[in-house]
């Protein structure tokens, strides 16, 4: 009965963001777009999530991961002619580089990871500020380096014609496949362990814990994810730019994992879906939409102003997220 | 006399940075808290500079210094219900209060940016020797020298300075003395408009263009100073503040030309490198243990 009991606390955010994929399926081609949308971003999110909750320590330059995963997968899925007539410094291997859909974002996810760990190798042993801040210079100097060497990548043109191939099916089975794997994780040895060093480091290191160690293996696991969600990214979007995944994107999902709720997978899952759903009717409403009986029509900016606002209003009277930072259990399984 | 003339821009660069150093630092020294919405005095510092450009300039500094010490004070009272939150909450709702201005700033102002012609003579040139040293450049160096130590006199000559340290170093037991919680937190935040401000004018005069990421763009590399420096004393931050401007103008003129554009990746490559070999700060006497900070 335990074990059922822990299980359940996966089947509510894994059930709602089928439920979110399958809704979306049915609604307009323009509305479509919004929802595969807000399942990337969870994707994203959820791999904030693992690293975030359970090594307690606030990462900026989980974005650099998303963006070296994308491009990763955008490269490798477009055509070699045209890699070269954007960029024609792009090193040989980049270019005649050509793998189908699934590898590409299996790519992704390898080379998220493998960046990943070689920042945490270094980065690890910081934490509180001096880690947030070198996570930050990481994500400034995965930038500036992908808009500025053409040897790697497009730099600051736009690298489009990416196979658009995020699918309904195949957004909904990612963001699914990795919030388990988040969620086994936080249930394995490695991620209670990593838990225990975040509430009490001296107690942890006491019984044998090596905090760097694990705080390295999440670091690994949570890069890999996001380089993965970068690759469904890079395939939902069709073209990318540096800019797109820089310091907007970790504002956003930053504030997404926030007002859901660091403490749990439940308000992480929320925490997206919410507030994507709320910047879509906000962006919609900036180019004006009918609601029926009222013509809603802002001021294009709005809809930053309101994410800022909401954002900072819960972080200064429910720091914990809307979820208050709890697994959600379902009645009748205890 | 190359050499020279980078050392002397660079010291100018630093003593801005490093005013907006000692502003972060005085108010985590009270607080315990980074403030990234800093930057965010001085964009609508530069916007008071606009807004006043055909007004006389006695006008426009002090709407653009009143402007930057109100938002400080507004920005303490928001911060209230933070006191007893732990350090990540804080770090965070800062940085949604920046990213919250920054929009307001956006949808008043717009994305293009506006030009705020102050004290256009500064940008003349001076020779002195071989030398040809932009009149903003001295008086950069020259008020920076003025501001800090006019703060440090504050922080050991009077009362307030004397609450404020010792609120600094244990704030409880500085309560339970007597000092004001409130009192002390707010002078530091109206101490830290005041050096934003002065920061803004003095940015205005070489950087005219004001955008709505004007003060973030300024106030990341100060954080990161402070950051290196080390947070635990307000010197050791203000001069990491100086360290990171210095570093970066010296960089600027030192790299060649073609690898000007990785000028950011030399710069954080090396913060990351500091924050490495020195947890607890380049600046100060221990090296930190583990949770510190």
């Amino acid at each position: 009965m335990r074990r059922l009991g822990s299980a359940s606390q996966l089947v509510a955010p894994v059930a709602l963001l089928a439920l979110v994929g399958l809704a979306g399926s049915f609604t307009s081609r323009s509305v479509q777009f919004q929802f595969r949308f807000a399942l990337v971003m969870a994707t994203i999110v959820i791999a904030l999530y693992v690293f975030v909750r359970n090594s307690g320590v606030v990462s900026f330059g989980h974005v650099s991961f998303v963006a070296v995963g994308a491009f990763a997968a955008g490269l490798t899925t477009v055509p070699e002619a045209l890699k070269l007539s954007l960029s024609p410094d792009l090193f040989p291997i980049i270019a005649s580089a050509e793998v189908g859909n699934a590898m590409s974002l299996g790519l992704a996810a390898a080379v998220g990871g493998l960046f990943a760990f070689l920042v945490g190798v270094a980065l690890m042993r910081l934490s509180g500020l001096a880690a947030g801040i070198a996570t930050f210079a990481v994500l400034v100097i995965t930038n500036n380096v992908l808009r500025n060497w053409e040897a790697i990548g497009p730099g600051a043109r736009t690298l489009s014609l990416v196979p658009e191939t995020t699918s309904f099916m195949q957004g909904t089975v990612g963001v699914i496949a990795v919030a388990i794997l988040a969620f086994l994780y936080q249930r394995s040895r490695w991620g209670r362990v990593l838990r225990a060093s975040s509430e009490d480091p001296y107690a942890a290191q006491g019984s044998g814990v090596n905090i760097y160690r694990q705080r390295l293996v999440a670091f690994t696991l949570s890069g890999a994810l996001a380089g993965f969600a970068g690759g469904l990214f890079v395939h939902l979007l069709g073209s990318i730019t540096t800019q797109q995944v820089y310091l907007d994107l970790a504002f956003l999902t930053l504030a997404m994992l926030v007002i859901g709720g660091v403490g749990s997978l439940w308000g992480a899952v929320v925490g997206a879906l919410l507030v994507s759903g709320v910047n879509s009717l906000l962006l919609s409403a900036e180019d004006g939409i009918g609601l029926g009986f009222v013509d809603l029509d802002v001021p294009t900016g709005t809809r930053l102003v309101t994410l800022g606002a909401v954002m900072a209003l819960i972080m200064l009277f429910r720091p914990t997220g809307i979820t208050g930072g709890r697994e959600i259990r379902l009645p009748g399984l205890r | 006399m190359d050499a020279l003339q980078t050392i002397i821009d660079a010291i100018a660069l630093g003593s801005v940075y490093a005013l907006v150093a000692m502003g972060i630092g005085l108010v985590f020294g009270v607080m315990r808290l980074v403030n990234f919405a800093h930057g965010e005095l001085i964009t609508f510092g530069a916007y008071a500079l606009v807004l006043t450009n055909h007004l006389p300039l006695v006008v426009g500094i002090v709407v653009c210094f009143a402007t930057v010490i109100g938002l400080s004070l507004a920005m303490e009272v928001a911060y209230r219900p933070l006191r007893t939150s732990p350090p990540t909450t804080m770090l965070v709702t800062t940085f949604a209060v920046s990213f919250l201005l920054q929009a307001v700033a956006l949808l008043a102002f717009g994305a293009r940016g506006q030009n705020a012609n102050v004290l256009e003579k500064l940008n003349t040139a001076v020779s002195i020797g071989d030398l040809r040293v932009r009149w903003v450049t001295l008086v950069s160096i020259a008020v920076g020298a003025v501001l800090l130590s006019g703060t440090a006199l504050i922080l050991r000559r009077t009362d307030i300075g004397l609450q404020m340290r010792a609120a600094a170093m244990d704030f409880r037991t500085a309560q339970l003395l007597g000092v004001r919680a409130t009192t002390v937190i707010r002078f530091a935040f109206v101490l830290a408009g005041v050096l934003a401000a002065c920061a803004t004018v003095l940015l205005v005069v070489s950087r005219p263009l004001v955008t709505p990421g004007y003060g973030f763009q300024l106030v990341i590399p100060a954080l990161v100073g402070v950051v290196v420096g080390g947070l635990d004393r307000l010197t050791s931050a203000t001069l990491g503040g100086f360290a990171v401007g210095f570093a970066a103008s010296v960089l600027g003129d030192v790299l060649p030309a073609d690898g000007r554009v990785f000028l950011d990746t030399a710069l954080f490559l090396l913060v990351i490198v500091v924050l490495l070999v020195r947890p607890g700060g380049l600046f100060t006497r221990s090296r930190a243990a583990w949770e510190r900070v």
